[in-house]
């Protein structure tokens, strides 16, 4: 938390109680897959789970399917160079259910970091939730070469914004440094 | 052919001889900047491939070397027409993590300018959307109409375009005296002026039927693809952040969400338009009832410092729902900050629209995606 030099009000302290209506959601979840998914937090509006790589297509086929999230709002990768893990996160929305129109689910799954990577033949990768969001199929492009995250049966694991010929370290990894900072 | 020994990412194709390449772009006025690789079958369209990535500036990447103020200049260059909706949602996610709360005040001044915003994005986008359909007078009105906007903007902010005027706290300024009034009776007049654009382009027999239909995109394939903003709304689809999760002051005013059925190119280029149209409605309500007075903005401390927390904060932009995910480990500089931007979102919907369609009519589905190649690089 920032200290503050004018009068500031700080954000409603942490809810003791667990918003209802994020909980209610948590709770299907939890009752399906039990300690296989990892509800991380709950915050008014967001809820964020964490699973195994194993289950991630089993977790977003239920949340597609029973709790009617309908498209992936972005896929983020985020390298955690001292877990040696690499983190893809999925931002699930609604617009077919109305009561969900606000919320945003949060999938989060890991996949193992090579030190030498070399992006589409070592261990990092993941399976693809293309099938089941088809929204994902930019973002997890994005995501392979910005992170070097192979996503198996992505019907299309090519470079998006990147030059063709990059032959650099995946540029979204923290040892991959920006010149002069 | 075997294409195994090829690395990941290159692949070998072998094309019909019927078939044509044609690369539209990068350098291409049709295109913007980016590249698309269409395959005809004579007039027809058999294939498209979107190569986005010509103007992709690493900001995400920029974003962890600097502080959580520094980062405000540049996180906006991706849409620099829409700088402060760009801006909104890292503004929202660093307050949330900072854990503070914006003045009574700069919670208008922002929807005020925001929707300044738009307008001035949508009316840049009509222009270019009017000449590329070879309609040069919708070229020269909204270039020249936007300018009473960009002058309030400026008045505002000291910028034309480009105003880092958001910051993580309220606004950086105050607007100057005598603003309401101005901006009023510009606003007001700026609302006649866009009302007759209707006569001359949308109600445009030769428009018509010229997009009538073009690039069809029923409401189910709006939801799988994952489309955002214009592009959702035309299909159908009743959603918009203003309304489903108000931010800020939003939450007071009174919004109208547009939506139309068609799904074609005519929708698309129409619902850009009605929300110009509600804006103006939008910042008449938001003078209303800002408070007369008051603080804009909190103060921060130098270099603050988040929690080991993330937000995931969204604004409805001028190109849809446009996302900020911030991941604070407990530094200055944020962990890992990303930008889930309509643009990116919609791009999803090119190879599918343009499968099928006459070459021709290319310009008139591209653009009407909305579609902004910068941010869509970031």
């Amino acid at each position: 938390m920032s200290t503050q030099e004018t009068k500031q009000v700080a954000q409603p302290a942490p809810v003791k109680e667990l918003p209802q209506f994020e909980k209610s959601i948590t709770d299907k979840i939890e009752g399906k897959f039990g300690a296989k998914a990892k509800i991380e937090f709950v915050k008014p509006l967001r809820i964020r789970v964490k699973v195994a790589k194993e289950d991630v297509l089993d977790v977003a086929r239920f949340l597609r399917d029973e709790m009617h999230y309908d498209h992936a709002e972005s896929v983020t990768g985020v390298d955690y160079p001292a877990d040696k893990e690499i983190e893809v996160v999925y931002h699930l929305g609604s617009y077919t259910d109305p009561e969900l129109a606000k919320q945003v689910l949060t999938l989060a799954t890991r996949a193992p970091r090579e030190e030498n990577p070399n992006p589409g033949s070592d261990s990092t990768r993941l399976p693809s939730l293309r099938d089941i969001f088809y929204s994902v199929e930019f973002h997890e492009r994005e995501c392979f070469e910005m992170l070097g995250v192979f996503f198996d049966g992505h019907p299309d694991n090519r470079r998006l914004l990147l030059p063709e010929d990059w032959a650099d370290l995946p540029p979204m990894r923290k040892d991959f440094r920006i010149k002069g900072r | 052919m075997s294409t195994t020994s090829l690395p990941p990412g290159l692949q070998i194709e072998k094309v019909d001889e019927r078939i044509m390449t044609l690369n539209v772009g990068p350098q291409h006025p049709g295109s913007g900047h980016m590249r698309i690789i269409v395959k005809i079958d004579g007039d027809y369209i058999v294939d498209a491939d979107p190569d986005p990535g010509y103007v992709h500036r690493g900001e995400e990447k920029m974003a962890e070397y600097r502080n959580y103020i520094q980062n405000i200049p540049h996180l906006e260059r991706p849409v620099i027409h829409d700088s402060c909706n760009v801006l909104y949602p890292y503004c929202l996610g660093v307050e949330e993590l900072l854990g503070i709360s914006v003045p009574e005040r700069a919670k208008y001044i922002r929807v005020i300018a925001s929707e300044l915003n738009r307008c001035v994005y949508t009316q840049y986008w009509l222009a270019i959307y009017g000449i590329f359909l070879g309609h040069s007078t919708m070229f020269m009105w909204p270039a020249g109409d936007r300018e009473l906007l960009i002058d309030m903007l400026e008045k505002m902010t000291g910028a034309r375009v480009t105003h880092a005027y958001f910051v993580p706290g309220g606004v950086r300024n105050d607007v100057p005296a005598n603003f309401e009034d101005m901006l009023l009776k510009r606003v007001n007049y700026f609302e006649k002026r866009i009302k007759e654009y209707a006569a001359i382009f949308y109600d445009n027999p030769i428009l018509i039927s010229r997009t009538r239909d073009a690039g069809k995109l029923s409401r189910e394939d709006a939801i799988r693809l994952g489309t955002t903003g214009s592009v959702l709304r035309a299909s159908g689809v009743d959603y918009d952040l203003r309304v489903k999760e108000p931010y800020d002051a939003y939450g007071e005013l009174d919004i109208k969400v547009n939506t139309l059925k068609e799904g074609d190119a005519y929708a698309r280029s129409k619902i850009p338009w009605l929300d110009m149209l509600e804006s103006c409605n939008i910042i008449r309500q938001a003078l209303q009832k800002m408070p007369k007075s008051g603080s804009v903005r909190v103060k921060l401390k130098p270099n603050p410092k988040g929690g080991n927390d993330e937000v995931y904060k969204r604004v409805e932009s001028g190109r849809g729902s446009l996302g900020c995910y911030v991941v604070s480990r407990s530094t200055a500089e944020p962990y890992r900050v990303k930008m889930s931007v309509g643009s990116f979102r919609n791009l999803i919907c090119m190879p599918y629209l343009l499968k099928g369609e006459k070459l021709g009519n290319m310009p008139a589905v591209y653009w009407s995606l909305n579609y902004w190649p910068v941010e869509a690089d970031r």
